[in-house]
């Protein structure tokens, strides 16, 4: 646009004010540390929904032990099979609704990450500092394709392992064999599997959704949701009429599927352990194709932020 | 060196013309008040100052390009745009602590310092303090950075007069020395007379006065004229002419002061009328230029 203009400008005054010795103790991993608070700082919803989710499940399940055991008790008879299923079945839906809370975090935090700073004018407080764009935006990528996964997983875990706890009293107030309990559920597999499970899907394989959702966040003038949602509709909705194809809608259930993850992913806890394939998922062309997609919504999104003010 | 350096800056949106090719040379040490009427362009030279928008033409700040090292210019550039930009979330405690570390130049315990003269607590959200304790607030994280250049976009809108004038009090008392510049924008102007150093109109884009304070007040003279004088005084060529309780008050710009002192008693005229004489004289069209810009265009630019 102007930057012919503006490459002038540097001859035009060919001394600089000792703003150099300044900027070179301008630490970028420390900018990027303290952006990276100041994210959580604004935004307790990341770690206070989690926490949320894991208090009420503890506190759901040690109300309902006491049902499940005796369930289990008139379910003695059945098949082993069974028996491990209803033993399993709390704990999966607890990890399921982890996961589905870790999303759903992510998404409502990218939509606003750059949105609300502009709605609020608060931009103009943010840009008078010295912290650059490709800092701001990097960290506020950190925050749903790293931090939150991090933490879900491990609040996750510990929700998982306080349930097992819980479990085990039960059963040793009622006299069932803890050894036993412990030999079903095999919680320490079950804990990698679950950190696996979301470090590789729901950040690597997800993370150029975040990232569409952080360069619609850095657009939009208004309604950031729409705009995230309506394209990708449309998208589907065009192709189906012009070319009576699904492959764009196909491509998109891959990516929200988990790739080459994703359908084992779904039934984990009852197999744990056999769907470890890191090399296939790292090597999987699905994954790089994600990551070039990222990088680019990405570099949008910083330059975007240079040029959005207040909306 | 100069502070700030703009040739030939421009910026359009659209059609609308916010910035005509303005020429700026701003020194260290000066208070610059930007004056013009609202959509003047003053927001948007700031902002081209700042780096919060891309412009046409050559701009230096503190020897830089400030749109494309807007985080570098930072470092020595501090900037209060209205009350309002805040964020209302973030606690007292923690926008301290967070420019603590992120500012190369922030000076947390001066800050504090700051703080503890008013009634702000640290514990407090944003949201919870007033509009003025938002202003004070954010002063007394400007004043704790050791930037060169202070840019202040109506910075007491919305204030009551307590507010507006300790505002201006702790500014020049408590942070400006020699060494640091401050630009301007306000519409509260009259109390600005006796801050500033220099003056600058701006509108439509465009310059239509710039000088030093200094040369303000051997330049610019009001004389309140009996009505038996009044073609005397009008033949000295007045740039305005207004009535005050029936009387004809003459603005007149490089008039001579001994050869106004026979109309009656002299002053120097108040910078709001100044600026509606200089801004209704471009209006009307008729007198479009001050003496002082028809001096410019003869003798070339009168630095």
């Amino acid at each position: 646009m102007n930057t012919n203009s503006n490459a002038q400008t540097d001859t035009l005054s060919g001394a600089r004010i000792d703003s150099q010795a300044a900027a070179s103790s301008l630490s970028v991993p420390r900018q990027f540390a303290w952006s990276l608070r100041r994210e959580l700082w604004e935004n307790r919803y990341i770690y206070l929904a989690p926490l949320t989710v894991g208090a009420f499940t503890l506190f759901v399940f040690s109300l309902t032990i006491v049902h499940v055991v005796r369930k289990m008790h008139a379910e003695m008879a059945l098949d082993p099979d069974k028996m491990h299923g209803a033993l399993a079945a709390p704990y999966d839906t607890v990890a399921a609704l982890f996961m589905a809370v870790q999303m759903l975090v992510g998404i409502f935090y990218c939509l606003d990450a750059l949105y609300g700073e502009r709605r609020d004018r608060s931009i103009l407080f943010w840009k008078s500092l010295p912290v650059s764009d490709t800092i701001t935006v990097l960290s506020k990528a950190t925050i749903p394709i790293i931090i939150i996964p991090l933490l879900t997983s491990a609040l996750c875990v510990v929700t998982l392992w306080i349930m097992l706890f819980i479990n085990s009293a039960a059963f040793s107030v009622t006299g069932y064999s803890v050894s036993w309990l412990w030999s079903q559920l095999r919680l320490p597999e079950m804990s990698v599997l679950i950190v696996y499970h979301l470090l590789t899907v729901h950040a690597l394989w997800h993370a150029p959704i975040y990232a569409w959702f952080l360069l619609v966040s850095a657009w939009a003038k208004r309604a950031p949701f729409l705009w995230a949602f309506l394209p990708p509709i449309a998208i589907a909705a065009l192709e189906k009429v012009m070319f009576n194809t699904t492959h764009f809608l196909g491509l998109l259930g891959y990516r929200l599927a988990g790739g080459p993850e994703g359908a084992s992913g779904m039934d984990f806890p009852i197999h744990p352990g056999i769907h470890l394939t890191p090399l296939r998922f790292l090597f999987s062309s699905g994954l790089l194709d994600g990551f070039i997609f990222t990088a680019i919504c990405l570099a949008i999104a910083i330059r975007l932020r240079r040029y959005r003010g207040p909306v | 060196m100069a502070c700030i350096e703009a040739r030939g800056l421009r910026k359009a949106f659209g059609t609308n013309i916010a910035l005509d090719g303005i020429d700026l040379r701003v020194e260290q040490g000066r208070i610059l008040g930007l004056i013009g009427p609202n959509g003047a362009g003053k927001t948007t030279a700031l902002n081209a100052i700042l780096g919060l928008t891309p412009y046409e033409g050559q701009l230096s700040v503190l020897g830089r390009n400030p749109w494309r090292e807007r985080d570098r210019v930072m470092c020595n550039v501090s900037f209060i745009a209205d009350v309002a930009v805040l964020p209302r979330w973030i606690r007292v405690s923690q926008v301290l602590e967070y420019l603590a570390g992120i500012h190369p130049r922030f000076d947390r315990a001066k800050a504090e310092g700051f703080l503890t003269k008013t009634s702000i607590r640290q514990q407090s959200k944003v949201r919870e303090l007033s509009k003025g304790m938002v202003t004070q607030l954010h002063l007394a994280l400007v004043m704790a950075i050791d930037a060169q250049l202070l840019v202040l976009d109506e910075p007491t809108l919305g204030l009551d007069i307590l507010f507006r004038k300790q505002f201006y009090d702790s500014l020049l008392n408590d942070y400006f020395d020699h060494s640091r510049t401050i630009i301007v924008t306000t519409h509260q102007v009259e109390e600005l007379q006796h801050v500033l150093t220099d003056l600058m109109f701006i509108d439509r884009g465009r310059i239509v006065l710039n000088c030093s304070m200094e040369d303000y007040e051997t330049r610019y003279f009001e004389v309140m004229v009996n009505p038996d004088q009044l073609a005397a005084a009008k033949a000295l060529r007045p740039i305005q002419e207004r009535q005050v309780f029936g009387r004809s008050v003459l603005l007149f710009d490089g008039v001579d002061r001994q050869k106004l002192s026979v109309f009656g008693e002299v002053h120097t005229p108040s910078i709001a009328d100044l600026f509606v004489a200089v801004l209704s004289n471009k209006v009307e069209g008729t007198k479009a230029e001050t003496q002082g810009q028809r001096q410019e265009r003869e003798q070339g630019p009168v630095q």
